[in-house]
């Protein structure tokens, strides 16, 4: 496809990185010559140094031709209006970013009335998968497939949880739990593992399950579940907004500390119910003031990631909460996950991930089978979703007895709305959609997984 | 420096030296060359083992930095110089190695200098191989592999850069490998044409083909003894032609194939490098009026000489060595000025000079009014700052690097005039000099240590200089 992305920041950046590894063309459009040149140098894109609002440098982007208009640069409103010309201009659909928590109201009149294909608020996606989080505690991040009813959950194998040093057969054998383990991250590699697969401490493994059968996993390997109830955000930003009124929605009752008391009035006003602390959220006096110890999810949303860091660094030492830490920068992310932090959520990263997975399905809708395509432990593993709509060498026979590639896993069947988690007397049949976690090439058919 | 990735490249490089090796391999079957057509064949299995051996391990970094992007291209060239020249010694025609690597170096660079004193004594084989290192040498090597193989994405902008003539590297569209190959079909397109016009002019198929890969690749190494002087007027008027359109922006055809009539003729360095052809011309054709009996022999020898030098091809159909001194001036101001940016020539570039004016024109308002500021625009857009400090760094490289080689092939004692040209026909990838190193002559007279001077002129020429520069950095050969 031919993408426009206006804005080369850290979110372009990352949308070039990813789009242009699948064979787009890209043209990046931005007023600041470096941030085009660092991209043009590094990236397959060609760059255009320019305002991504005027008509002749979208022309001169060839926008007539565009299939598709990213809009991420720093302000709302250019964002706006640079889609809106773009799609008077040429026949392209278009994405705008657009943060301001006051359009967010109006999002949907706005896309509708403006024509845009999709706006994304980083924010609130950020806010809406840290909710999810503090809903399952257990879970160090969770994906969800099959419009949600089935969920990918990554856990961190501790010290005192059963799974260390045990041999993955047993989980089914000895265990008699029906999940399935589609991946499991040990350092920089990710792996599919296999019967004789034995776990260790600090290996960070994906299973598939529906949730109860997950909730039954986690109590038998001694990771505690069950649901936050009590829940202490640091910073008060947009996204402490966003999720204190989606925990509040949910009936878990919150508290949020800033520093700055215009904002807390502010948000006083917006959330009538949560407890707004104006104090200095890296005071430990406060913190322990204010029931740390007792909290059962914690949060740090300020606006630098070194405090962000030291705070859930602090709280994991006193407290049992699951623990929340935003990111702003995307760079260090291998040193970060050395320090051991529960979850770390990085507005940027999600931004550009929603989007890309958007421009994904629009692609695929094109020229491929796959559903949908998730990336997974930040591009290194991948799950597809495939709907099976004819049948071809790999339906009915039993997955046990079809030579697939190796790691290559058939993680989940969703047959006519139940949810089948395979093992190998299982067979795939007409009319199933599948869910394929993979680690290396990209699959453009379910006849793909066998060996060639 | 990854070197993996440097070796990965290389290798790649030899096996694509190879494919093209078969080809003379196959022009001596058919002509019944059996002994040069095996010494082809077979040193085409060598590039591809050596290729292959080069190849067996695949980098684990395949990221690649300005700094491998550059060293692979310089050394690529070297080495694909260095196999290029075997089958010359090995069937005997050129029997010294550095001989023969001259001839080879000034053939992919699109030099067109040659240390031959009977061209015509080679077998047609060699003779195609010759010629057909101008073409593989025109358009760039690695150009022809980012065009056909997928190879490290994004990064491979720093190979382009390396590679590829002018002051700032656009690309066509936003991907290199379709750049690249809009590039190739462009460069394939006119290579096809002009050995189809040239046929029906008459000339033979083994010259037209010969020619036309001297001419597109603005190279200039003739098949004969006198290069083009032996051929019609006519032949002579279509070769005319058709360097002086190799030496265009491609981004011009780009543009007129693609429907952009406007953009296309408003590039202002093609509309300079036009001006400057039809000037050279009108100076020339005033001063040898006595030379020629009448105006169109005079017309058409001043237009081969001022297309065949501006573009830096170095072909000839007179010896301009014998014209008065104003015409010769002219021929080596516009050895220097070279062709456009983005095409198959050599030289300084017509849009370096352009903005090079354009800056001086800037310093010189400046200091009638020292608070005013300007910016300096080409086609419309400001020319970045980082563009202009890399063309002035260019300029004075260009310089050191010229009167350096004129003083140390100083050292075999011959006049100014020889010395001086044959360096600014061998950095400026031209061919012919004047005096010693004259169209009808050679560069055989130099000494050994002269010609590895020339070498590395020539391929400093070609890559723009730094290239070539940084792979004698220790630095750069640093690990990470």
């Amino acid at each position: 496809m031919k993408i426009i992305i206006v804005g080369c920041g850290k979110v372009g950046y990352t949308l070039v990185e990813q789009l242009s590894g699948e064979n787009h063309d890209i043209v990046v459009i931005d007023e600041r010559e470096e941030k085009v040149n660092s991209i043009t140098d590094s990236l397959d894109a060609m760059g255009i140094v320019g305002n991504g609002v005027s008509f002749q440098t979208l022309a001169e982007a060839g926008i007539t031709q565009a299939d598709l208009l990213i809009a991420v640069t720093g302000s709302d409103e250019q964002n706006l209006l640079c889609c809106v010309i773009a799609k008077k201009a040429g026949h392209c659909k278009t994405i705008a970013r657009v943060r301001n928590p006051i359009y967010n109201n109006d999002i949907e009149f706005l896309r509708d009335e403006l024509g845009l294909a999709m706006i994304i608020n980083p924010e609130l996606a950020s806010a809406t998968e840290i909710a999810r989080i503090f809903q399952f505690p257990s879970a160090v991040k969770i994906d969800s497939f099959s419009k949600g009813r089935v969920e990918l959950l990554h856990f961190r194998v501790t010290e005192n949880c059963l799974l260390a040093n045990y041999e993955l057969i047993h989980i089914r054998t000895t265990l008699k739990c029906d999940v399935l383990v589609c991946m499991v991250t040990r350092g920089d590699e990710v792996l599919i593992p296999r019967g004789d697969f034995v776990f260790q401490e600090g290996d960070v493994v994906a299973i598939m399950a529906t949730p109860l059968q997950a909730n039954d996993f986690f109590k038998k390997i001694g990771i505690v579940t069950g649901r936050v109830h009590t829940a202490m955000i640091v910073g008060g930003g947009t996204i402490a907004y966003y999720l204190a009124r989606r925990l509040l929605a949910t009936g878990i009752s919150t508290k949020i500390i800033d520093m700055n008391p215009e904002r807390c009035e502010e948000l006083s006003a917006l959330l009538p119910k949560a407890t707004i602390i104006c104090g200095d959220g890296t005071d430990e006096r406060l913190l322990i003031q204010e029931g740390l110890e007792k909290v059962e999810g914690f949060a740090a949303l300020t606006g630098l990631d070194e405090e962000n860091i030291l705070l859930s660094l602090y709280a994991k030492r006193t407290s049992p909460a699951k623990i929340v830490t935003k990111i702003n920068r995307i760079n260090f992310s291998g040193v970060l996950s050395d320090i051991k932090l529960d979850t770390i959520s990085y507005p940027r990263l999600l931004t550009a991930d929603v989007i890309i997975k958007y421009v994904r399905s629009m692609n695929e809708s094109l020229n491929s089978n796959v559903e949908n395509l998730y990336k997974l432990e930040e591009g290194r593993a991948e799950a597809l979703e495939f709907y099976i709509k004819e049948a071809s060498a790999v339906t009915g026979i039993p997955l046990g007895k079809l030579r697939i590639r190796k790691n290559i896993l058939v993680c989940c069947i969703n047959r006519g709305g139940k949810i089948i988690i395979p093992g190998g007397q299982d067979e795939l049949r007409v009319g199933d959609s599948v869910i394929v976690v993979l680690t290396h090439s990209r699959l453009n058919d379910i006849k793909e997984i066998l060996e060639v | 420096m990854n070197f993996a990735i440097v070796r990965y490249i290389i290798g790649f490089i030899l096996q694509f030296e190879a494919a093209f090796m078969l080809l003379p391999g196959l022009v001596g079957i058919c002509y019944g060359e059996v002994k040069e057509a095996i010494i082809y064949f077979l040193i085409a299995l060598l590039c591809l083992i050596c290729g292959f051996l080069l190849r067996m391990k695949r980098p684990k970094q395949m990221q690649l930095f300005t700094r491998e992007g550059f060293a692979s291209v310089a050394l690529s060239w070297l080495i694909m110089s260095f196999f290029g020249a075997l089958p010359f010694v090995i069937t005997g025609e050129i029997p010294h190695f550095i001989d023969a690597l001259f001839e080879t170096i000034s053939g992919f660079t699109t030099t067109g200098a040659s240390i031959l004193s009977d061209v015509e004594a080679l077998s047609h084989t060699s003779l195609f191989w010759r010629s057909f290192t101008h073409w593989i040498g025109g358009m760039g090597v690695f150009m022809f592999i980012m065009a056909i193989l997928p190879m490290m994405g994004g990064s491979t902008m720093n190979l382009m850069k390396a590679e590829s003539p002018g002051p700032s590297v656009n690309k066509l569209v936003p991907r290199v490998k379709d750049t690249a190959k809009i590039l190739y079909q462009l460069y394939i397109g006119i290579t096809v044409l002009e050995v189809l016009v040239l046929c029906l002019c008459g000339m033979p198929i083994f010259d037209a083909l010969t020619t036309t890969f001297g001419t597109v690749g603005t190279g200039g190494f003739g098949i004969y003894n006198d290069s083009i002087g032996g051929y019609s007027p006519l032949i002579q008027i279509v070769i005319t032609v058709f360097m002086i359109l190799s030496g265009v922006n491609y981004m011009v055809y780009f543009y007129l194939l693609s429907r952009h009539f406007k953009e296309a003729f408003s590039i202002e360095e093609v509309r300079w490098y036009f001006l400057i052809i039809l000037g050279s011309i009108a100076i020339i054709v005033w001063d040898c009026h006595s030379l020629y009996s009448s105006l169109s022999d005079n017309l058409r020898h001043a237009a081969f000489q001022v297309g065949s030098i501006i573009t830096t091809s170095g072909f000839s159909t007179v010896d301009f060595n014998a014209w008065p001194q104003l015409s010769k001036t002219v021929l080596i101001i516009l050895m220097f000025v070279g062709a456009c940016a983005g095409s198959t020539g050599g030289g300084i570039k017509v849009s370096r000079i352009v903005i090079l004016f354009k800056a001086f024109q800037k310093e010189l308002s400046m200091m009638i009014h020292p608070r005013m500021i300007k910016k300096i625009k080409m086609d419309g857009h400001i020319i970045p700052h980082e563009t202009l400090r890399s063309t002035n760094v260019f300029m004075s490289v260009y310089f050191l690097i010229l009167f350096l080689s004129i003083l140390l092939i100083g050292i075999d004692e011959y006049d100014f005039t020889t010395n001086f040209t044959a360096v600014a026909a061998t950095l400026n990838n031209i061919g012919p000099g004047l005096e010693l190193v004259g169209p009808t002559q050679n560069f055989s007279l130099f000494s050994p240590f002269s010609k590895c001077v020339l070498m590395f002129d020539m391929l400093a020429g070609r890559l723009e200089l730094f290239p070539m520069l940084i792979i004698l950095r220790p630095a750069c050969w640093k690990k990470y």
